[in-house]
């Protein structure tokens, strides 16, 4: 493709995120969360494929990715461009995504086409091989799927006997030692029939069995890497430099900063360090740490922690604590110690293996014993003891799980929910009580105005907003946007950081800010800023965090479903019971700290459901049954969170749970054809009657049926 | 029963050519996205002529 075209961008480390080096990159990638059909692409193609500087554009509608290969420094006008089109994206970091390239799943898929190729081929020649009845019509048939199988079952069974193998040497039974022997030994067997001129070959019997379970062990391949590969995408948001103050300021990733360092933080910025101030003047956002909706006020000697928010003035940082030590990475901590119990959690298809990898291997070789007992032919004794093995061979328990888990998977992800792990779907289908954080989970996490704000006020508050990024002043705009009033024109706006903006409005001094810098007295337990005209009172403007537009209804259906939602909260309880009331929640913990949060989670016993966005939450998440993070979730939760809500919104949370127990099901009806197909079979293989061909024929149709019990989850109602 | 002398060997090598095929599209990335692949189809882009390359 296009990377051949450009040997420059192969080789060569790939610069780091964030510093001007980023410039240099001409392949540009980017992830558009909401692209869904050929309209989009077509738009998105045309409308990027035609900006100057952009040689070609295309999409990727399975991985919801944009590949743009462009003159350098588009990156942020082609962000600006998809933003007008009105697709969110955020950009990737090329030499991230690489190294998440799959020759793994490349290598299986070729294994899988030779080997159906084979089996196909060998299927024929055992048609002929069973119309000659004797001498060379019989045998030649019999040599040439040999010819076709012995190399065939070589090359493409090596995932299995790899497998096998350390699960041997670890002296463990795993589902692939009966599948090795099966293959080896019916190929074996075959083989020496062959020679001997005997009537069964059992060739397309292990070469089938090679193909199904190949592609079982495909789809269970892909369903995990795409879970990767978002993990991946994920973490390529993030850029990890931070800037260092000297004698020239210079970009550095955050591992090379030590003790005594300063750095820079400008307005919007996240805190890469625990430090504390040294020069400017500003707020804090400490939402994402500690799930507090007002942001505090930061100046000299103010101690900040890592992962809050830089608002309105420029911060300079001296480092305290070395990144190890940092509140972001004790957190960090938390959630991969809570990680490690839910680690132990063994899937059905490890539970169903763990049954039936020994009771295969009982079976077959009691056939060998009571056939060579009873008539004393090895041979045939081998031969059945081969059938029953090749029969009992797990194809269809193979396919069972990974076919519904891709499905499953697919089908959310169409929906815009991700899931990153495999056995998330079976411990979503579990959960039997949720619990939901509050600031930027169950709310927006910024501010609206709320109240009634005269109209002539709010344009001049509207004026003076313009002249900052706080969410306060952006929740002033918003709402003079939303009725329909024109900021009034204010000059010589300047932002005062850590108290408010001022400027001059007809011909007087104009002032929004802290209660404190006006002369007011602070309202207790609301968010609020202060609006005052040339020497008139001070007005009081109040916000609040308002409940996302879907959550009562998401409350209300999960309701519905027999859940009793919980809220779980960092935040006052004078501002939370309120608002838990107004989505119909009516458990409500308030004021937990984030390592209370995990105490809160564990206590509640059951399997609990942790919906959540913040670092506070991430630890949590980690100990619960199974958690979910919205898209605006930051890095550290989102890759503790199980399943990604990538529309950003919540309304896909009870269509998940009920896809997730769908999908249990499906998977214990796959179970249930492939226990009744042995309990039909396994008499026949152990008599001593089932004959290759039916042995084949059998093996399949049980695949088949699986495979399309498990589509049935692409489509049809969700309950 | 000569036949299977020509027959078998020439669907051998039919085979073949497929699985060749086969192995060029999985290495030229056909496999990567699907599901585009299949809404593509209803763009009325390239309807005419088909994409030159570049």
């Amino acid at each position: 493709m296009s990377v051949a075209a450009c040997p420059g961008c192969v080789s060569g480390a790939g610069p780091e995120p964030g510093t001007e080096a980023t410039a240099d990159a001409r392949h540009l990638s980017f992830s558009v969360p909401t692209v869904h059909c050929a309209g989009c692409i077509a738009k998105i193609e045309k409308n990027i494929g035609s900006f100057p500087g952009v040689r070609s554009a295309r999409v990727n509608l399975s991985q919801k990715r944009l590949l743009v290969d462009a003159d350098s420094g588009l990156q942020d006008q082609i962000l600006d461009r998809l933003a007008g089109l009105g697709y969110e994206a955020w950009p990737l970091d090329r030499s991230v995504l690489e190294k998440g390239r799959d020759p793994e799943a490349r290598a299986l898929l070729v294994r899988l086409a030779v080997a159906g190729f084979a089996m196909m081929n060998v299927m024929l020649l055992s048609v002929a091989a069973g119309s000659g009845d004797k001498g060379e019509t019989r045998n030649f048939p019999h040599w040439i799927s040999a010819a076709i199988a012995l190399p065939t079952v070589c090359f493409t069974s090596a995932p299995f006997w790899h497998s096998a193998l350390s699960a041997l040497r670890r002296a463990r039974l795993n589902m692939d030692v009966p599948i090795t022997l099966a293959i080896f030994l019916a190929t074996g067997l075959s083989l020496f029939e062959t020679v001997v001129g005997g009537r069964d070959a059992y060739f397309d019997a292990a070469l089938s069995l090679t193909f199904f379970l190949l592609l079982g062990r495909y789809l269970n391949h892909r369903t995990r890497m795409a879970a990767r590969s978002a993990a991946v995408e994920l973490a390529a948001m993030e850029a990890k430099t931070a800037l260092r103050v000297g004698d020239r300021n210079q970009h550095v990733p955050i591992e090379d900063l030590r003790i005594g360092d300063v750095v820079l933080v400008q307005p919007g910025m996240s805190l890469p360090v625990d430090g504390i101030v040294v020069k400017g003047d500003s707020d804090i956002d400490k939402a994402l740490l500690t799930g507090e909706s007002l942001p505090e006020r930061a100046d000299v000697g103010t101690i900040v922690f890592a992962g809050t928010r830089n608002l309105t003035g420029p911060l300079q940082v001296r480092v305290t604590k070395s990144i190890e030590n940092s509140a972001l990475r004790r957190i960090g901590e938390l959630v991969s110690l809570a990680e490690t119990a839910k680690s132990q959690y063994t899937g059905l298809a490890e539970r169903a293996a763990e049954i039936y990898a020994p009771a295969v291997h009982i079976l077959s070789f009691a056939t060998f014993v009571g056939w060579y007992w009873i008539g004393g032919d090895m041979r045939q004794s081998l031969n059945i003891a081969v059938s029953v093995l090749i029969i009992t061979c797990p194809c269809a328990l193979g396919l069972a799980v990974p076919a519904v888990m891709t499905a499953a998977v697919s089908r959310l992800f169409r929906a815009g929910v991700l899931i990153k792990d495999g056995t998330a779907i079976e411990r979503l289908a579990e959960v039997d009580n949720i619990v939901f954080d509050k600031t930027g989970t169950l709310t927006r996490g910024e501010p609206v105005l709320a109240g009634d704000v005269p109209a002539d006020q709010l344009a001049i508050a509207a004026g003076l907003a313009q002249g900052s990024a706080h969410p306060l002043s952006q929740a002033i705009l918003q709402a003079a946007e939303d009725r329909n009033l024109t900021p009034a024109s204010v000059t010589e706006l300047t932002e005062v950081p850590g108290k408010g903006v001022e400027g001059k409005f007809h011909g007087g001094t104009a002032r929004l800010g802290r209660a404190g810098w006006l002369g007011a007295e602070a309202v207790s337990g609301t968010m609020q800023t202060w609006l005052q005209l040339a020497g008139d009172d001070p007005l009081c403007l109040r916000f609040a965090d308002v409940p996302r537009s879907e959550v009562s209804d998401v409350v209300r259906q999960l309701t519905d479903q027999g859940f009793a939602p919980a809220m779980l909260t960092g935040d006052r309880r004078d501002v939370a019971g309120p608002l838990a009331e107004q989505i119909g929640i009516t458990s409500v913990l308030a004021e937990v700290l984030p390592e209370q949060k995990v105490t809160a989670i564990q206590q509640r016993g059951g399997r609990t459901l942790m919906v959540g966005d913040g670092l506070n939450d991430a630890a949590a998440m980690g100990a619960a049954h199974a958690s979910i993070a919205p898209a605006s979730a930051i890095d550290a939760t989102r890759t503790a969170a199980d399943c990604i809500l990538l529309g950003n919104s919540l309304s896909e949370i009870p269509r998940t749970l009920a896809i997730a127990r769908m999908a249990k099901r499906r998977i214990l009806e796959n179970f249930g054809v492939a226990i009744g197909y042995n309990l039909i079979a396994v008499p026949v293989a152990v008599l001593g009657y089932a004959s290759p061909l039916a042995a084949a024929i059998a093996m399949s149709t049980s695949s088949i049926i699986v495979s399309l019990n498990a589509l049935r989850l692409l489509r049809g109602q969700v309950s | 029963m000569t036949a299977l002398l020509y027959l078998v060997p020439a669907s051998l090598i039919l085979g073949g050519i497929g699985l060749f095929a086969f192995f060029w599209t999985v290495r030229a990335e056909q496999y990567d996205d699907a599901d585009g692949n299949a809404s593509r189809i209803l763009t009325d882009l390239y309807d005419d002529a088909p994409k030159a390359d570049d």
